[in-house]
Protein backbone atom coordinates (compact mmCIF):
# COMPACT_ATOMS: atom_id res chain seq x y z
CA UNK A 1 0.00 0.00 0.00
CA UNK A 2 1.18 3.73 -0.80
CA UNK A 3 1.57 5.76 2.06
CA UNK A 4 -0.76 7.92 0.47
CA UNK A 5 -3.62 8.56 -1.53
CA UNK A 6 -3.11 9.37 -5.16
CA UNK A 7 -5.08 12.15 -4.41
CA UNK A 8 -2.47 13.41 -1.58
CA UNK A 9 0.35 12.85 -4.40
CA UNK A 10 -1.21 14.67 -6.79
CA UNK A 11 -1.61 17.99 -4.79
CA UNK A 12 1.89 17.64 -3.26
CA UNK A 13 3.63 17.21 -6.93
CA UNK A 14 1.06 20.00 -8.25
CA UNK A 15 -0.28 22.39 -5.01
CA UNK A 16 -2.84 24.73 -6.27
CA UNK A 17 -3.00 28.29 -5.52
CA UNK A 18 0.85 27.85 -4.26
CA UNK A 19 2.55 31.91 -3.40
CA UNK A 20 1.64 34.75 -1.18
CA UNK A 21 -0.45 37.68 -1.99
CA UNK A 22 0.50 41.37 -1.43
CA UNK A 23 -2.18 43.39 0.13
CA UNK A 24 -3.94 39.86 1.43
CA UNK A 25 -7.72 40.53 2.81
CA UNK A 26 -6.55 38.38 5.38
CA UNK A 27 -3.54 36.42 6.32
CA UNK A 28 -3.53 33.35 9.17
CA UNK A 29 -0.63 31.30 10.21
CA UNK A 30 -1.07 27.84 11.83
CA UNK A 31 1.33 25.05 13.28
CA UNK A 32 5.17 25.70 14.56
CA UNK A 33 8.61 25.56 14.04
CA UNK A 34 9.14 22.83 16.73
CA UNK A 35 6.71 20.27 14.98
CA UNK A 36 8.02 20.54 11.65
CA UNK A 37 4.62 22.20 10.53
CA UNK A 38 3.37 26.16 9.39
CA UNK A 39 0.96 26.92 7.08
CA UNK A 40 0.32 30.40 5.80
CA UNK A 41 -2.95 31.31 3.84
CA UNK A 42 -3.63 34.57 2.46
CA UNK A 43 -7.25 35.72 1.46
CA UNK A 44 -8.83 38.19 -1.29
CA UNK A 45 -11.78 38.96 -0.21
CA UNK A 46 -14.28 41.51 -2.19
CA UNK A 47 -18.15 41.27 -1.33
CA UNK A 48 -17.76 38.68 1.16
CA UNK A 49 -16.51 36.32 -1.36
CA UNK A 50 -13.11 34.64 -1.18
CA UNK A 51 -12.25 35.84 -5.05
CA UNK A 52 -8.65 34.49 -4.44
CA UNK A 53 -6.49 32.52 -2.45
CA UNK A 54 -2.39 31.78 -1.58
CA UNK A 55 -1.41 29.57 0.58
CA UNK A 56 2.72 28.62 1.87
CA UNK A 57 3.37 25.55 3.65
CA UNK A 58 6.78 24.07 5.72
CA UNK A 59 5.76 20.69 6.23
CA UNK A 60 5.76 17.30 5.07
CA UNK A 61 3.57 16.03 1.73
CA UNK A 62 0.15 15.95 3.72
CA UNK A 63 0.54 19.07 4.77
CA UNK A 64 1.39 20.71 1.65
CA UNK A 65 -1.65 18.36 0.13
CA UNK A 66 -3.84 19.25 2.55
CA UNK A 67 -3.36 23.62 2.42
CA UNK A 68 -4.00 22.99 -1.22
CA UNK A 69 -6.98 21.08 -0.90
CA UNK A 70 -7.96 23.57 1.59
CA UNK A 71 -7.50 26.55 -0.68
CA UNK A 72 -9.45 24.32 -3.76
CA UNK A 73 -12.36 24.17 -1.49
CA UNK A 74 -13.00 27.97 -0.11
CA UNK A 75 -11.82 29.59 -3.40
CA UNK A 76 -15.23 31.53 -4.62
CA UNK A 77 -17.17 30.51 -1.96
CA UNK A 78 -18.49 33.01 0.37
CA UNK A 79 -16.52 33.79 3.73
CA UNK A 80 -19.85 32.00 5.90
CA UNK A 81 -19.12 28.88 3.75
CA UNK A 82 -15.46 28.73 4.33
CA UNK A 83 -15.83 29.10 8.01
CA UNK A 84 -17.99 25.80 7.83
CA UNK A 85 -14.75 24.33 6.71
CA UNK A 86 -13.69 21.11 8.45
CA UNK A 87 -10.76 19.44 8.93
CA UNK A 88 -12.89 16.07 8.19
CA UNK A 89 -14.01 17.43 4.91
CA UNK A 90 -10.27 18.34 3.72
CA UNK A 91 -8.92 14.78 4.70
CA UNK A 92 -12.38 13.23 2.87
CA UNK A 93 -11.60 15.44 0.14
CA UNK A 94 -7.96 14.13 -0.42
CA UNK A 95 -8.99 10.41 -0.47
CA UNK A 96 -7.68 10.03 3.52
CA UNK A 97 -4.81 10.49 5.06
CA UNK A 98 -2.80 8.20 7.43
CA UNK A 99 -4.05 8.57 11.19
CA UNK A 100 -0.53 9.99 12.46
CA UNK A 101 -1.28 12.75 9.38
CA UNK A 102 -4.69 13.92 10.19
CA UNK A 103 -3.45 16.89 12.00
CA UNK A 104 -2.11 18.20 8.80
CA UNK A 105 -5.91 18.82 7.73
CA UNK A 106 -6.59 20.47 11.43
CA UNK A 107 -3.75 22.75 10.76
CA UNK A 108 -5.30 23.85 7.27
CA UNK A 109 -8.80 24.29 8.58
CA UNK A 110 -6.97 26.51 11.46
CA UNK A 111 -5.03 28.55 8.95
CA UNK A 112 -8.35 29.29 6.94
CA UNK A 113 -10.15 30.64 10.58
CA UNK A 114 -7.46 32.28 11.42
CA UNK A 115 -7.21 34.05 8.07
CA UNK A 116 -10.86 35.52 8.31
CA UNK A 117 -10.44 36.64 11.77
CA UNK A 118 -7.54 38.58 10.41
CA UNK A 119 -10.34 39.89 8.11
CA UNK A 120 -13.18 40.47 10.03
CA UNK A 121 -10.44 41.97 12.93
CA UNK A 122 -9.31 44.68 10.12
CA UNK A 123 -12.47 45.03 9.04
CA UNK A 124 -14.20 46.03 12.11
CA UNK A 125 -16.75 42.97 10.88
CA UNK A 126 -18.27 41.51 14.27
CA UNK A 127 -17.92 38.12 14.75
CA UNK A 128 -18.68 34.74 17.29
CA UNK A 129 -14.98 34.22 19.14
CA UNK A 130 -16.06 30.37 19.55
CA UNK A 131 -15.78 30.08 15.76
CA UNK A 132 -11.88 30.40 15.80
CA UNK A 133 -9.09 28.39 17.41
CA UNK A 134 -7.55 29.66 20.16
CA UNK A 135 -4.70 31.14 19.50
CA UNK A 136 -3.83 33.00 22.86
CA UNK A 137 -3.90 29.43 24.03
CA UNK A 138 -2.52 27.32 21.77
CA UNK A 139 -1.12 23.82 22.75
CA UNK A 140 -0.89 22.32 19.21
CA UNK A 141 1.83 20.41 19.52
CA UNK A 142 0.69 18.82 22.24
CA UNK A 143 -2.56 17.59 21.13
CA UNK A 144 -2.13 16.95 17.53
CA UNK A 145 -0.38 12.95 17.89
CA UNK A 146 1.80 13.47 15.70
CA UNK B 1 17.90 8.57 -13.62
CA UNK B 2 17.43 5.92 -10.99
CA UNK B 3 19.55 6.10 -7.81
CA UNK B 4 19.47 3.61 -4.58
CA UNK B 5 21.06 6.14 -1.97
CA UNK B 6 19.50 4.57 1.06
CA UNK B 7 22.16 1.65 1.55
CA UNK B 8 22.53 2.37 5.54
CA UNK B 9 18.98 1.35 5.82
CA UNK B 10 19.43 -1.79 3.71
CA UNK B 11 21.02 -3.11 0.43
CA UNK B 12 20.91 -4.98 -2.79
CA UNK B 13 21.92 -8.30 -2.60
CA UNK B 14 24.91 -9.27 -4.14
CA UNK B 15 24.67 -12.21 -6.94
CA UNK B 16 27.40 -13.82 -5.11
CA UNK B 17 25.66 -14.01 -1.98
CA UNK B 18 22.10 -14.67 -4.19
CA UNK B 19 24.29 -17.81 -5.81
CA UNK B 20 25.73 -19.25 -2.49
CA UNK B 21 21.96 -19.10 -1.07
CA UNK B 22 20.09 -21.48 -3.64
CA UNK B 23 21.54 -24.62 -2.71
CA UNK B 24 20.75 -24.63 0.82
CA UNK B 25 17.30 -23.94 -0.04
CA UNK B 26 17.07 -26.36 -3.18
CA UNK B 27 19.29 -29.58 -3.14
CA UNK B 28 21.16 -29.15 0.30
CA UNK B 29 18.31 -28.26 2.72
CA UNK B 30 19.33 -30.64 6.09
CA UNK B 31 19.26 -29.42 9.38
CA UNK B 32 22.36 -29.29 10.62
CA UNK B 33 21.59 -31.03 13.92
CA UNK B 34 20.35 -34.44 11.65
CA UNK B 35 22.53 -37.08 12.06
CA UNK B 36 22.27 -38.44 9.04
CA UNK B 37 24.31 -37.47 5.62
CA UNK B 38 22.08 -34.61 4.62
CA UNK B 39 21.97 -33.28 7.92
CA UNK B 40 26.16 -33.46 8.35
CA UNK B 41 26.44 -31.83 4.96
CA UNK B 42 24.24 -28.52 6.35
CA UNK B 43 26.61 -29.01 9.14
CA UNK B 44 29.54 -28.67 7.57
CA UNK B 45 28.39 -25.37 5.36
CA UNK B 46 27.89 -23.71 8.79
CA UNK B 47 30.82 -24.56 9.89
CA UNK B 48 32.47 -23.65 7.05
CA UNK B 49 30.76 -20.23 6.79
CA UNK B 50 31.50 -19.64 10.75
CA UNK B 51 34.80 -19.96 10.02
CA UNK B 52 34.79 -17.33 6.98
CA UNK B 53 33.24 -15.14 9.00
CA UNK B 54 35.54 -15.21 12.24
CA UNK B 55 38.57 -14.73 9.70
CA UNK B 56 37.20 -11.36 8.66
CA UNK B 57 36.61 -10.21 12.48
CA UNK B 58 39.92 -12.04 13.50
CA UNK B 59 38.01 -14.20 16.12
CA UNK B 60 37.54 -17.80 16.37
CA UNK B 61 34.79 -19.89 14.74
CA UNK B 62 33.63 -20.82 18.48
CA UNK B 63 33.33 -16.73 19.55
CA UNK B 64 30.05 -16.46 16.82
CA UNK B 65 26.85 -16.64 17.60
CA UNK B 66 24.33 -16.69 14.63
CA UNK B 67 21.45 -14.53 15.40
CA UNK B 68 18.21 -12.90 13.02
CA UNK B 69 20.00 -9.63 12.52
CA UNK B 70 21.47 -6.69 14.55
CA UNK B 71 18.85 -6.01 16.67
CA UNK B 72 18.53 -9.20 18.49
CA UNK B 73 22.46 -9.82 19.00
CA UNK B 74 22.54 -6.09 20.60
CA UNK B 75 19.78 -7.56 22.74
CA UNK B 76 21.63 -10.33 23.47
CA UNK B 77 24.65 -8.87 23.87
CA UNK B 78 23.46 -6.15 26.87
CA UNK B 79 21.49 -9.23 28.38
CA UNK B 80 24.77 -10.45 28.82
CA UNK B 81 26.76 -8.38 29.95
CA UNK B 82 23.75 -7.41 32.69
CA UNK B 83 23.51 -11.17 33.51
CA UNK B 84 27.13 -11.31 34.35
CA UNK B 85 27.33 -7.39 35.96
CA UNK B 86 24.24 -8.82 38.47
CA UNK B 87 26.44 -11.78 39.55
CA UNK B 88 28.98 -9.39 40.60
CA UNK B 89 27.17 -6.21 41.98
CA UNK B 90 28.17 -4.10 38.90
CA UNK B 91 24.68 -2.72 37.32
CA UNK B 92 25.86 0.65 36.11
CA UNK B 93 26.43 1.09 32.16
CA UNK B 94 28.40 3.08 30.07
CA UNK B 95 26.86 4.39 26.24
CA UNK B 96 26.43 7.26 24.19
CA UNK B 97 22.80 9.43 23.43
CA UNK B 98 22.95 8.49 19.86
CA UNK B 99 23.03 4.63 19.40
CA UNK B 100 20.48 2.75 17.53
CA UNK B 101 17.42 1.77 19.25
CA UNK B 102 18.39 -1.54 19.23
CA UNK B 103 20.66 -0.63 22.38
CA UNK B 104 18.89 2.61 23.38
CA UNK B 105 15.71 0.06 23.94
CA UNK B 106 17.58 -2.52 25.56
CA UNK B 107 19.17 -0.21 28.20
CA UNK B 108 15.70 0.96 29.18
CA UNK B 109 14.13 -2.32 29.82
CA UNK B 110 17.40 -2.78 31.70
CA UNK B 111 17.18 0.11 34.02
CA UNK B 112 13.68 -1.09 34.20
CA UNK B 113 15.89 -3.77 35.96
CA UNK B 114 17.69 -1.95 38.85
CA UNK B 115 20.62 -1.22 36.40
CA UNK B 116 21.85 2.73 35.94
CA UNK B 117 22.61 3.78 32.62
CA UNK B 118 25.15 6.67 31.94
CA UNK B 119 24.21 7.91 27.87
CA UNK B 120 27.32 10.09 26.78
CA UNK B 121 27.26 13.77 24.84
CA UNK B 122 28.63 13.17 21.36
CA UNK B 123 28.44 17.34 20.69
CA UNK B 124 28.37 18.26 16.79
CA UNK B 125 30.99 15.97 16.14
CA UNK B 126 29.10 13.10 16.70
CA UNK B 127 32.13 11.49 17.84
CA UNK B 128 32.60 10.45 21.67
CA UNK B 129 35.49 10.27 23.05
CA UNK B 130 37.66 8.16 24.77
CA UNK B 131 38.38 10.90 28.15
CA UNK B 132 34.74 10.73 27.90
CA UNK B 133 34.99 7.27 28.27
CA UNK B 134 37.37 7.36 31.75
CA UNK B 135 35.68 9.38 33.19
CA UNK B 136 32.44 7.95 32.95
CA UNK B 137 33.89 4.32 34.19
CA UNK B 138 33.13 3.38 38.06
CA UNK B 139 34.13 0.29 40.20
CA UNK B 140 30.23 -0.76 39.43
CA UNK B 141 30.49 -0.10 35.44
CA UNK B 142 29.78 -3.81 33.65
CA UNK B 143 29.60 -2.64 30.62
CA UNK B 144 30.88 -0.11 27.92
CA UNK B 145 28.79 -0.28 24.88
CA UNK B 146 28.94 2.26 21.72
CA UNK B 147 28.63 2.09 18.53
CA UNK B 148 31.27 1.36 15.93
CA UNK B 149 29.84 3.75 13.69
CA UNK B 150 26.49 5.69 14.00
CA UNK B 151 23.75 4.79 11.17
CA UNK B 152 22.22 8.55 10.39
CA UNK B 153 25.21 10.93 10.26
CA UNK B 154 28.29 7.84 9.49
CA UNK B 155 30.93 9.55 12.47
CA UNK B 156 33.17 6.57 13.54
CA UNK B 157 34.26 6.42 16.79
CA UNK B 158 37.49 5.66 18.47
CA UNK B 159 36.79 2.04 19.23
CA UNK B 160 40.15 0.59 19.73
CA UNK B 161 40.77 2.75 21.97
CA UNK B 162 38.14 2.40 24.19
CA UNK B 163 38.37 -1.05 23.82
CA UNK B 164 42.18 -0.87 24.97
CA UNK B 165 41.02 1.36 28.03
CA UNK B 166 37.88 -1.05 29.09
CA UNK B 167 40.48 -3.54 28.88
CA UNK B 168 42.64 -1.60 31.44
CA UNK B 169 40.00 -0.79 33.42
CA UNK B 170 38.43 -4.34 33.39
CA UNK B 171 35.04 -3.57 32.08
CA UNK B 172 33.33 -5.26 28.78
CA UNK B 173 33.11 -3.54 25.74
CA UNK B 174 30.44 -4.26 23.11
CA UNK B 175 30.01 -2.02 19.88
CA UNK B 176 27.36 -2.20 17.53
CA UNK B 177 28.93 -2.49 14.03
CA UNK B 178 25.76 -3.02 12.10
CA UNK B 179 27.20 0.18 9.96
CA UNK B 180 30.79 -0.73 10.07
CA UNK B 181 31.34 -4.27 9.03
CA UNK B 182 32.44 -4.39 5.78
CA UNK B 183 32.91 -1.44 5.40
CA UNK B 184 35.71 -0.23 8.22
CA UNK B 185 38.50 -2.52 9.00
CA UNK B 186 37.92 -4.69 11.97
CA UNK B 187 40.01 -6.64 14.21
CA UNK B 188 38.40 -7.63 17.44
CA UNK B 189 41.46 -8.99 19.09
CA UNK B 190 43.51 -5.90 18.06
CA UNK B 191 40.54 -3.51 19.20
CA UNK B 192 40.04 -5.02 22.77
CA UNK B 193 36.54 -5.55 21.72
CA UNK B 194 34.59 -8.40 23.86
CA UNK B 195 31.55 -8.34 22.32
CA UNK B 196 30.37 -7.17 18.44
CA UNK B 197 27.19 -6.89 16.70
CA UNK B 198 26.74 -7.47 12.70
CA UNK B 199 23.77 -7.52 10.55
CA UNK B 200 24.30 -8.99 7.01
CA UNK B 201 21.65 -6.90 4.99
CA UNK B 202 23.87 -3.86 5.34
CA UNK B 203 26.44 -5.59 3.29
CA UNK B 204 24.80 -6.90 0.24
CA UNK B 205 23.67 -9.76 2.64
CA UNK B 206 20.13 -10.85 2.86
CA UNK B 207 17.76 -9.84 5.95
CA UNK B 208 17.30 -11.55 9.05
CA UNK B 209 20.72 -13.13 9.51
CA UNK B 210 23.26 -11.74 11.77
CA UNK B 211 25.69 -12.72 14.13
CA UNK B 212 26.85 -11.76 17.79
CA UNK B 213 30.73 -11.96 18.83
CA UNK B 214 31.00 -12.70 22.40
CA UNK B 215 34.84 -13.29 23.31
CA UNK B 216 36.02 -16.49 24.55
CA UNK B 217 35.51 -16.43 28.35
CA UNK B 218 32.81 -14.18 28.32
CA UNK B 219 29.08 -16.57 29.21
CA UNK B 220 26.67 -15.42 26.67
CA UNK B 221 22.62 -15.79 27.99
CA UNK B 222 20.26 -16.97 25.77
CA UNK B 223 17.34 -14.64 24.90
CA UNK B 224 15.43 -17.59 22.69
CA UNK B 225 15.01 -20.53 24.63
CA UNK B 226 14.46 -24.02 22.64
CA UNK B 227 16.86 -26.27 21.58
CA UNK B 228 20.95 -26.65 21.95
CA UNK B 229 21.90 -25.10 18.32
CA UNK B 230 24.55 -22.37 18.89
CA UNK B 231 26.55 -24.49 21.54
CA UNK B 232 22.80 -23.93 23.51
CA UNK B 233 23.62 -20.05 22.99
CA UNK B 234 20.91 -19.21 20.36
CA UNK B 235 17.88 -22.13 19.93
CA UNK B 236 16.18 -22.14 16.82
CA UNK B 237 17.55 -24.23 13.45
CA UNK B 238 20.06 -22.10 11.85
CA UNK B 239 18.87 -20.11 8.99
CA UNK B 240 21.90 -22.23 6.91
CA UNK B 241 20.68 -20.12 3.02
CA UNK B 242 21.00 -16.87 4.89
CA UNK B 243 24.12 -17.50 6.79
CA UNK B 244 25.88 -19.20 3.67
CA UNK B 245 25.08 -15.95 2.05
CA UNK B 246 25.92 -13.70 5.11
CA UNK B 247 29.70 -15.52 4.51
CA UNK B 248 29.76 -14.88 1.18
CA UNK B 249 28.65 -11.70 0.82
CA UNK B 250 31.34 -10.86 3.93
CA UNK B 251 33.83 -12.22 2.03
CA UNK B 252 33.07 -9.86 -1.22
CA UNK B 253 32.83 -6.65 -0.04
CA UNK B 254 35.86 -7.18 2.38
CA UNK B 255 38.13 -7.88 -0.86
CA UNK B 256 39.75 -4.84 -1.96
CA UNK B 257 37.95 -3.26 1.00
CA UNK B 258 40.67 -0.14 1.39
CA UNK B 259 40.39 0.63 -2.45
CA UNK B 260 36.71 0.62 -2.35
CA UNK B 261 36.74 2.76 0.62
CA UNK B 262 38.70 5.33 -1.25
CA UNK B 263 36.88 5.34 -4.27
CA UNK B 264 33.66 5.46 -2.34
CA UNK B 265 35.13 7.86 0.44
CA UNK B 266 35.85 10.25 -2.84
CA UNK B 267 32.87 10.07 -4.24
CA UNK B 268 31.13 11.41 -0.83
CA UNK B 269 33.72 14.18 -0.67
CA UNK B 270 32.75 14.97 -4.37
CA UNK B 271 28.73 15.22 -2.67
CA UNK B 272 29.29 16.88 -0.02
CA UNK B 273 31.09 19.62 -1.37
CA UNK B 274 27.83 19.89 -3.58
CA UNK B 275 25.44 20.17 -1.30
CA UNK B 276 27.70 22.79 0.88
CA UNK B 277 26.82 24.71 -2.04
CA UNK B 278 23.50 24.74 -1.16
CA UNK B 279 22.89 28.28 1.15
CA UNK B 280 22.22 27.62 4.94
CA UNK B 281 22.39 23.72 4.66
CA UNK B 282 24.91 22.39 7.32
CA UNK B 283 26.69 19.01 7.12
CA UNK B 284 25.91 16.66 10.50
CA UNK B 285 29.08 15.43 11.83
CA UNK B 286 32.75 15.09 11.31
CA UNK B 287 33.26 15.67 8.21
CA UNK B 288 36.32 12.77 7.44
CA UNK B 289 35.60 10.62 10.58
CA UNK B 290 32.75 9.06 8.87
CA UNK B 291 32.04 5.91 6.93
CA UNK B 292 33.08 5.80 3.28
CA UNK B 293 29.35 6.10 1.70
CA UNK B 294 27.50 8.35 4.40
CA UNK B 295 26.29 12.04 3.89
CA UNK B 296 24.02 13.83 5.99
CA UNK B 297 22.66 17.39 5.74
CA UNK B 298 20.13 19.64 6.85
CA UNK B 299 18.47 22.19 4.99
CA UNK B 300 16.82 25.19 6.70
CA UNK B 301 13.09 26.06 5.96
CA UNK B 302 12.55 22.68 3.97
CA UNK B 303 10.90 19.75 5.70
CA UNK B 304 12.58 16.06 5.09
CA UNK B 305 9.46 14.02 4.52
CA UNK B 306 8.50 16.33 1.88
CA UNK B 307 12.10 16.39 0.51
CA UNK B 308 12.41 13.16 0.20
CA UNK B 309 9.09 11.96 -1.70
CA UNK B 310 10.29 15.05 -4.28
CA UNK B 311 13.47 13.30 -4.85
CA UNK B 312 11.61 9.61 -4.97
CA UNK B 313 10.13 10.99 -8.10
CA UNK B 314 13.27 11.71 -9.31
CA UNK B 315 14.41 8.42 -9.17
CA UNK B 316 16.26 9.16 -5.91
CA UNK B 317 16.00 7.11 -2.99
CA UNK B 318 17.00 8.55 0.30
CA UNK B 319 15.93 8.82 3.86
CA UNK B 320 15.26 11.36 6.45
CA UNK B 321 15.39 12.03 10.33
CA UNK B 322 12.44 14.48 10.34
CA UNK B 323 9.68 13.98 12.67
CA UNK B 324 7.29 13.22 10.04
CA UNK B 325 9.13 10.52 8.44
CA UNK B 326 9.42 8.72 12.47
CA UNK B 327 5.89 8.54 13.36
CA UNK B 328 6.94 10.72 16.34
CA UNK B 329 6.49 14.57 17.49
CA UNK B 330 10.31 14.74 17.46
CA UNK B 331 13.07 14.14 15.04
CA UNK B 332 15.77 11.69 14.80
CA UNK B 333 17.31 11.31 18.71
CA UNK B 334 20.67 10.78 16.44
CA UNK B 335 20.28 14.77 15.12
CA UNK B 336 19.10 16.07 18.66
CA UNK B 337 22.40 14.74 20.07
CA UNK B 338 23.98 16.53 17.77
CA UNK B 339 22.75 19.96 19.16
CA UNK B 340 20.35 20.71 16.24
CA UNK B 341 18.01 22.52 17.03
CA UNK B 342 14.19 21.17 16.08
CA UNK B 343 13.53 23.66 13.38
CA UNK B 344 16.82 23.04 11.59
CA UNK B 345 16.51 18.98 12.57
CA UNK B 346 12.94 18.69 10.62
CA UNK B 347 15.07 19.18 7.21
CA UNK B 348 17.41 16.52 7.50
CA UNK B 349 18.37 14.26 4.56
CA UNK B 350 20.87 11.37 4.22
CA UNK B 351 22.22 9.83 1.20
CA UNK B 352 23.74 6.20 1.91
CA UNK B 353 25.74 5.16 -1.21
CA UNK B 354 26.85 1.86 -2.27
CA UNK B 355 30.47 1.07 -3.83
CA UNK B 356 28.72 1.01 -7.53
CA UNK B 357 27.76 4.87 -7.37
CA UNK B 358 29.11 6.99 -10.55
CA UNK B 359 30.13 10.16 -10.76
CA UNK B 360 27.50 10.96 -12.99
CA UNK B 361 24.81 9.72 -10.22
CA UNK B 362 26.65 11.66 -7.45
CA UNK B 363 25.98 15.30 -9.99
CA UNK B 364 23.07 14.50 -10.57
CA UNK B 365 22.32 13.95 -7.32
CA UNK B 366 23.77 17.46 -6.42
CA UNK B 367 21.64 19.04 -8.96
CA UNK B 368 18.41 17.53 -8.03
CA UNK B 369 18.66 18.07 -4.80
CA UNK B 370 19.77 21.75 -4.95
CA UNK B 371 16.57 21.47 -7.02
CA UNK B 372 14.02 20.33 -4.94
CA UNK B 373 15.14 22.20 -2.09
CA UNK B 374 14.72 25.45 -3.91
CA UNK B 375 11.53 24.17 -4.67
CA UNK B 376 10.17 23.71 -0.96
CA UNK B 377 11.66 27.05 0.71
CA UNK B 378 9.68 28.82 -2.88
CA UNK B 379 6.69 27.72 -0.86
CA UNK B 380 7.96 27.98 2.48
CA UNK B 381 6.99 30.68 4.67
CA UNK B 382 9.61 29.79 7.19
CA UNK B 383 12.13 30.45 4.34
CA UNK B 384 10.19 33.86 3.62
CA UNK B 385 10.64 34.84 6.78
CA UNK B 386 14.31 33.95 7.07
CA UNK B 387 15.22 35.41 4.06
CA UNK B 388 12.83 38.74 5.36
CA UNK B 389 14.89 38.69 8.36
CA UNK B 390 11.46 37.87 10.38
CA UNK B 391 12.88 34.79 11.55
CA UNK B 392 16.94 33.94 12.63
CA UNK B 393 19.17 31.93 10.46
CA UNK B 394 20.52 29.07 12.28
CA UNK B 395 23.44 28.07 10.10
CA UNK B 396 25.77 29.64 7.55
CA UNK B 397 25.16 30.89 4.03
Amino acid sequence: MALYSEKVMDHFRNPRNIGCMEEADGIGEAGNMKCGDIMKIYLKIENDIIEDVKFETFGCASAIASSSMATELIKGKPVAQALELTNQAVAEALEGLPPVKMHCSVLAEEAIKLAILDYYKKNDIPYAKEQFPDCENCSHCSHHGH
Amino acid sequence: MKIYADNAATTKMSKRAIDAMLPFMGTLYGNASSLHTDGQRAAEALLSARERIAGRLGCEPSEIIFTSGGSEADTQALMSAAALGERHNKKHIISTTFEHHAILHTLEALEKRGFEVTLLPVGESGIVSVEQVEAAIRPDTCLVTIMYANNEIGTIQPVADIGRLCREKGVLFHTDSVQAVGHLAIDVKEQCIDMLSLSAHKFHGPKGIGALYVRKGIQPVSVIYGGGQERGKRAGTENIPAIMAMAEALDEICENMEEKAARLSEMRDRLIRGLNRIPHGVLNGDALRRLPGNVSFCFEGVEGEALLLYLDDKGISASSGSACTSGSLDPSHVLLALGRPHEIAHGSLRLSLGEEITREEVDYMIDTVTEVVEKLRSMSPVWRDLQSGNRAYMTEA
